[in-house]
C-alpha cells in the first residue's frame, strides 16, 4: 500500500484516538514535504471538523531556541486548535487519552481583527491582539520519543494535546512581551525560567510568522481566535502526581496537576 | 587531607591565574577531597590574595539556577568570595585574555546595609539587611581544564569566579519583583537567554539567606557594604575579545560588559 493524503491523515488520527505512538511517516514515506505535509494536517483538520469539533484558533510549535534545539529542527510551524483540545482551568492532564505529555508556558493571544498574510508585520499583528494571556500547552506527539522531522510534526499538527488559558487578560499595549518572564515550578520547585523574547525574539513575531504562513495557503487567522505562540521553555513531564505550577509577571499564575 | 596537601592543591590553582593555564581537576590527583577541604583551598587562596593587599568585597552564590545546574552538571550551590580587584566599570574595557574560559551570567546583585550572621538568618532578615540591587554580569572563569569542574573542584576555585560588573542603576527592594521580573541577555545583538529572576533557588533572597547560614557555620559574617552575587538567572554564556553583553532586567535597567584584548 502505497502512502498518500488520506492515509497519512488516517494513520495519525487513528495512533491519536487509540493512544498508540508510532515510527515517523517519513521513515516510510521519505517523499512528505512540508506542503504535503501541512495538507495532511489540513486533512486532520477537517475529520475534526466532520465529527463535530469546532476551530478555536491556532498555535505555533517550535518557536523557541530551547526547543528547536531540542528537536534539531530550526523552523516554527503552524498548527489547528479545537475546541477538543481545550483543558478547562483546574482539570487534570487526561493521561488516558494522550501518549506521553509534557507542559510548556506559553503566551497567548485573543485575536481581535481579522489578520491575513502575507506582510503582516510584528507590529501590524499586535494591534490586531485584543488581549493577551499567560497558558499552558500540553503538548502530545504520536511519533514515539518524540522522534520526527520537520514535515512529520507538521503533519501532526505540531503535536498539538491540550492546552488550558491563564485567568488574567492584558490589553498587548499594557505589557513588553520580551520581557514578559514565566518562572516554571515542578512540585514547587524551579525548574525553567524564561521571557517573551525566548518566542523568536518576540510573540507578536510568531503571531506574524503564522499570519503570513497561513496567508501563503490562502488562510487567515480571525477575531476571536486564540493564538497559541509557542513555548517559552523546553517542555517538562506531567506524570500522574505532578504538579506544574506557571508564574508570569502581568499574566497571573496557571497549575496543572497531572492527575 | 593534611594542610600541606590542602596547601599544594591551592598553589595549584593560584599559579594557574598567574599562568593562565587551565589545571587538571583536583579531584583527579586527590581523590579523597572533601567539600570542607574544597572550601579550605578556597580559603588559603583567599587568605593568601589579602596577604598581598587584596580586600574581601563581597561573597557569590555559584549553581543556584536550573540552568547553571544543568549545564554545569552539579546539583548543589556553592559560594565564593569576591575581592576588590574582581570589579569591573560597565562599559569601560575588560581585558579577556585575563582570565582563562570566560563566561558571563545575569545576575541581580544586593548590596547590604547591615551586616548577616548566620546561621538563623531569616528571609525577613535578609531583606531587612538590603539596602539596593543592582543590574549586574557576573564574570565567570575556571582554572578547572574545559570546566571539568565537579562541585569539589569548583569550591576550591573560589566558586568559578573571575569578575564582576556593576549596573548604575540602584533600586530598592520594594521597587522590585524578585521572583517574576524578566531578564535578557544579549551577545554582540544576538538573545542569548532569558529568564525570570526566580529562577535562583525561587528567589534570590533564598539564594542570600543561604549564603548568610552557610558561612555562618564557618564563623564568617556578611558584611554591611559587601556585595552578594546570588546566582545566574540564564545558562552562562562564552565570552571572548571583541564581544559586547548586555543584560536587562524589567525594572532594574540593564548593565553593558565590553570585552577586548589586553591594553597596555
Amino acid at each position: 500500500m502505497t502512502w498518500d493524503l488520506d492515509r497519512a491523515a488516517t494513520a495519525l488520527l487513528e495512533a491519536e484516538d487509540t493512544r498508540t505512538d508510532r515510527g515517523p511517516i517519513t521513515d516510510e514515506w521519505p517523499e512528505l514535504d512540508l506542503d504535503m505535509a501541512y495538507a495532511v494536517q489540513d486533512e486532520t483538520l477537517q475529520r475534526r471538523l466532520n465529527r463535530g469539533e469546532h476551530i478555536v484558533g491556532v498555535k505555533l510549535g517550535l518557536t523557541s531556541r530551547a526547543k528547536q534545539e531540542r528537536m534539531g529542527i530550526a523552523a516554527p510551524l503552524t498548527a489547528w486548535l479545537t475546541d477538543a483540545m481545550l483543558l478547562p482551568a483546574g482539570a487534570p492532564v487526561p493521561q488516558d487519552r494522550l501518549i506521553h505529555p509534557r507542559a510548556e508556558p506559553e503566551i497567548v493571544f485573543v485575536m481581535k481583527d481579522r489578520l491575513a498574510g502575507p506582510g503582516v508585520t510584528a507590529a501590524t499583528a499586535l494591534a490586531a491582539v485584543g488581549s493577551v494571556h499567560g497558558g499552558i500547552e500540553v503538548i502530545d506527539s504520536r511519533y514515539r520519543d518524540f522522534r520526527f522531522t520537520l514535515p512529520d510534526v507538521a503533519a501532526d499538527n505540531a503535536s498539538s494535546g491540550r492546552f488550558v488559558t491563564g485567568p488574567v487578560g492584558v490589553p498587548p499595549e499594557k505589557l513588553d512581551l520580551a520581557i514578559e518572564a514565566c518562572l516554571v515550578e515542578v512540585d514547587g520547585q524551579v525548574a525553567d525560567s524564561a521571557t517573551g523574547a525566548a518566542v523568536q525574539g518576540h510573540p507578536a513575531e510568531a503571531l506574524a510568522l503564522a499570519a503570513n504562513e497561513l496567508g501563503r495557503r490562502g488562510l487567515a487567522i480571525e477575531p476571536g481566535w486564540l493564538v497559541l505562540t509557542g513555548g517559552m521553555t523546553d517542555a517538562v513531564h506531567v506524570p500522574p502526581g505532578t504538579t506544574v505550577a506557571v508564574h508570569f509577571t502581568h499574566l497571573g499564575s496557571l497549575h496543572l496537576t497531572g492527575g | 587531607m593534611t594542610d600541606a596537601t590542602l596547601t599544594e592543591a591551592a598553589d595549584t590553582l593560584l599559579a594557574a591565574y598567574d599562568t593562565r593555564v587551565p589545571v587538571e581537576p583536583l579531584v583527579d590527583k586527590y581523590p579523597g577531597l572533601t567539600l570542607a577541604d574544597a572550601y579550605e583551598i578556597q580559603l588559603v587562596q583567599i587568605r593568601r590574595r589579602v596577604e598581598a593587599g587584596a580586600r574581601i568585597k563581597g561573597h557569590k552564590v555559584g549553581l543556584s539556577s536550573p540552568a547553571m545546574q544543568r549545564q554545569m552538571g552539579v546539583g548543589q550551590p556553592d559560594y565564593g568570595h569576591l575581592l576588590d580587584d574582581m570589579f569591573w566599570l560597565e562599559n569601560a574595557p575588560v581585558p579577556a585574555s585575563r582570565f582563562l574560559q570566560p563566561r558571563v551570567e545575569p545576575e541581580i546583585a544586593f548590596v547590604l546595609k547591615k551586616s548577616l550572621t548566620g546561621p538563623g538568618v531569616t528571609v525577613a532578615e535578609a531583606a531587612a539587611a538590603v539596602d539596593f540591587v543592582l543590574p549586574a554580569l557576573e564574570l565567570i572563569d575556571s582554572r578547572i581544564r574545559d570546566w571539568r569542574i565537579g562541585i569539589i573542584d569548583t569550591i576550591a576555585d573560589n566558586a568559578s569566579s573571575g569578575g564582576v560588573v556593576l549596573g548604575s542603576t540602584p533600586a530598592r527592594l520594594t521597587d522590585v519583583d524578585l521572583r517574576l521580573a524578566g531578564c535578557t541577555l544579549h551577545r554582540n545583538g544576538d538573545l542569548v537567554g532569558t529568564g525570570a529572576s526566580g529562577a535562583v533557588l525561587g528567589s534570590p533572597l533564598t539564594s542570600l539567606v543561604w549564603l548568610a547560614n552557610t558561612v555562618g557555620t564557618r564563623g564568617v559574617v556578611l558584611e554591611a557594604g559587601h556585595v552578594v552575587l546570588p546566582g545566574s538567572i540564564t545558562a552562562s554564556v562564552p565570552v571572548a575579545a571583541g564581544d559586547t553583553v548586555t543584560a536587562a532586567y524589567a525594572g532594574l535597567g540593564s548593565v553593558t560588559a565590553r570585552f577586548t584584548e589586553e591594553t597596555s
